[in-house]
């Protein structure tokens, strides 16, 4: 492939081919704090390319591919060349990656400990994660975690976050213009903006957080809490993680492991502060 | 229909986790999880490792638990159907 | 040398594993994954020196391949006890029955859909206990679905309600209309059963359905993958029976796949370095082309060589339909795509 980059997060190790030089150029640029290990080989390859050799300069559009791929998956305009490279990151890592289990969800760390934030986008996981790793916690990732079969902890997957429509002014407020990336207008899913996430956050990828609480959000509503059984946050995890069934017996221990010995809560929130209040609530009960 | 024999797995096959209300299976065989509620998990355990129909797993579920009317036909009925449903998930096999 | 080669060389032995650059991982790893070799690999190199992350990956590929054997023994399971009450018996083909059987070949191997043989005169009442046992139609194209009965040599597709999972039924190994016409009936006679009770193909039938799979019934997709499996298996038989390769040959003669089986095995020899015995150690016209279709992979893991691909496309439904047919068959599906 003409363009390539590596970009390694957490455990996984990408290399991204394009036949297009801007979205590799917009890749460096947002991954250009994160460590990197040219010596090591790659576990996950994405691929940006165009269906036709003639489409890469007449109506460029970009086709999403790698390890795996999507059949009949409708291509992006090459402006939105950077969320296409991100869609083929989340898509690699969840058809392919099974050495631990994936949990669509956000997570933050604080004191060795994790909150997992488990959620369909939209339910404001993103934006709740990002606003909580702007304070005294730690950004663990916004669309994945990951619980290690053997120990039970969560490891961070700290991607640039995908800030969607009124998050984007929401964060912009608050960090360094220099930890945004381009804006991305008109999106299938609304405008994006990609956010850096912060140093520390970046430096501490590899350390893993004993679980804590697992809460599943909902923006919108007047502020309150629901404690959730553990059959019920089990089902709902199954349903959020994309590798469970592969990962056969460890799967299933770790997910039963997880599910008993983490308070887990159903929480509503009108706006982001009551959302965050909620999060620091239950956590120094959950410290209790 | 009611007299047909089940067999429950062979011991080792199931991994059976109470979650509260819910009891997680996991059926190394089949690399499945199953979600069950009562009786369920109580039926999987009264099979034993002798094939049974609905009449003598009534029997011993009445020995195993406070079973009212154990010897009624409703029961033999319910418990047809919650067999035929095991077998569906792989659970219990025709013996 | 191209990624592709190398893992060529890697599966054969012919190149250790110390000495490959970081990026060779990459082109090695990717290749492999495109020809679903790679927990193959990841079995073969299970005591090599490795990077730390391509022996955790390796290590990843094993256990995955164990959780999908057991399912795919399931399946096979769940058919029987869907089957066996109403005296339909079957035998178990390609990956499931590798895995059956514990032939090595099943080390690391993907199995997609369950695939069994059974009796041209059982296959009515074998749709109908399938589907009372939770079986349902793929929903097929109308035009996809007569071809299907009339034509090829299976159901339409059938999966599972609840586990999602494909069952192919299968009455002959290659379609109805194909030139060759392998003899489906020798082949349950003389079924053998594996360890756990489920019946397979005997040694000799087994190479050829797989030379048959290989090289008879299709483009040459998964080629690497499928010679792979060939090569395994005949040197497993060979090491366990002195006469193996004289009944292979009898046994093709018999099936009419003489030609495809004495090819998978020049193949095996030139990419997997088979040892093969006098008689099968010719060289023929024709066989670079297939190697070079069968390697015909990037080091980014695409497919090359379009015009190639293409023409083997167009080879293997030449081999399966008569031309008024595939002219029609091909103008269909244009049409629609």
């Amino acid at each position: 492939m003409r363009h390539s980059t590596r970009i390694a997060v957490g455990p996984v190790q990408f290399r991204i081919g394009s036949d297009w030089r801007a979205p590799i150029d917009a890749l460096d640029r947002l991954y250009a704090g994160y460590p990197k290990d040219m010596a090591r080989p790659a576990d996950a390859t994405v691929r940006l390319f165009a269906a036709r050799p003639w489409r890469r300069w007449l109506r460029p559009s970009v086709h999403i591919g790698g390890d795996f791929i999507v059949p009949d998956a409708l291509p992006l305009p090459l402006s939105m060349g950077l969320l296409a490279a991100e869609m083929g990151m989340n898509l690699q890592v969840a058809l392919g990656w099974r050495r631990h289990m994936l949990l669509h969800a956000s997570a933050v760390a604080r004191d060795g400990r994790a909150v997992i934030l488990s959620g369909e986008s939209g339910s404001g996981k993103s934006t709740l994660a990002a606003l909580l790793g702007e304070g005294a916690w730690r950004l663990m990732g916004d669309e994945f975690t990951l619980i290690e079969p053997a120990s039970g902890d969560a490891l961070g997957f700290p991607r640039a976050v995908s800030l969607k429509n009124a998050a984007i002014a929401e964060m912009a407020a608050r960090v360094d213009p220099a930890r945004l990336g381009p804006l991305l207008a008109g999106t299938p899913k609304g405008d994006i903006r990609h956010l850096i996430p912060r140093a520390d956050a970046i430096a501490a990828m590899h350390e893993p957080a004993r679980p804590a609480l697992i809460l599943f959000p909902r923006f919108g509503g007047a502020a309150a809490i629901e404690p959730m059984a553990p059959g019920e946050v089990f089902v709902r995890l199954t349903e959020a993680s994309t590798n469970y069934v592969a990962l056969g017996e460890a799967g299933f221990a770790a997910l039963t492991r997880l599910v008993r010995e983490t308070p887990a809560f159903g929480i509503s929130y009108p706006d982001s502060a009551a959302g965050m209040a909620l999060v620091e609530q239950l956590w120094a009960e959950a410290a209790r | 229909m009611a007299d047909r024999l089940y067999r429950a797995p062979a011991a080792g096959a199931l991994r059976i986790e109470p979650l509260g209300d819910l009891t997680a299976i996991f059926d190394r065989r089949s690399m499945q999880t199953h979600l069950v509620v009562a009786p369920m998990p109580e039926i999987i355990a009264a099979m034993g490792d002798t094939p049974c129909d609905a009449a003598m797993l009534a029997e011993r579920l009445a020995a195993m638990f406070d079973l009212a009317d154990a010897g009624d036909d409703d029961v033999a009925a319910v418990l047809c159907e919650r067999l035929a449903e095991l077998a569906a998930l792989g659970l219990a096999a025709a013996a | 040398m191209s990624a592709v080669r190398t893992l060529v060389d890697l599966l054969a032995g012919r190149r250790g594993a110390d000495g490959l650059a970081p990026r060779d991982w990459d082109g090695v790893i990717g290749a492999a994954r495109a020809e679903a070799l790679l927990a193959t690999l990841a079995h073969r190199l299970a005591d090599a020196a490795l990077p730390p992350s391509v022996a955790a990956l390796f290590a990843d590929q094993r256990a995955a391949a164990a959780v999908a054997r057991a399912q795919a023994l399931w399946e096979a399971e769940m058919a029987r006890r869907a089957l066996a009450p109403e005296g339909i018996a079957f035998v178990l083909l390609k990956g499931t029955a590798y895995a059956a059987a514990a032939l090595s070949c099943a080390e690391g191997r993907q199995i997609g859909d369950l695939d069994i043989l059974v009796g041209w005169h059982d296959i009515g009442r074998a749709e109908n206990e399938l589907i009372e046992a939770g079986w349902e139609w793929v929903k097929p194209d109308p035009y996809d679905d007569a071809y299907y009965r009339e034509h090829m040599h299976e159901l339409p597709p059938l999966i599972h309600k609840a586990r999602d999972r494909m069952i192919d039924v299968h009455h002959t190994i290659l379609p109805r209309t194909h030139r060759v016409t392998p003899d489906a009936l020798a082949m349950i006679g003389d079924a053998v059963v594996a360890d756990g009770g489920f019946a397979v193909l005997c040694p000799s039938d087994m190479a050829c359905h797989c030379a048959a799979h290989l090289l008879a019934d299709g483009d040459l997709q998964g080629g690497l993958r499928n010679l792979w499996d060939f090569h395994c298996l005949t040197r497993d038989f060979a090491a366990a029976d002195a006469g193996f390769w004289g009944e292979l040959d009898a046994r093709a003669a018999l099936h009419g796949l003489r030609a495809p089986v004495q090819r998978a095995a020049r193949l095996a020899r030139d990419l997997y370095g088979a040892a093969l015995p006098p008689g099968w150690n010719r060289n023929a016209a024709g066989d670079g082309w297939f190697v070079r279709r069968l390697l015909a992979r990037d080091d980014w893991g695409r497919p090359t060589h379009f015009a190639l691909q293409q023409a083997f496309y167009i080879r293997s439904h030449w081999l399966r339909m008569p031309p008024v047919m595939l002219a029609k068959h091909l103008w269909t599906k244009w049409r629609k795509s």
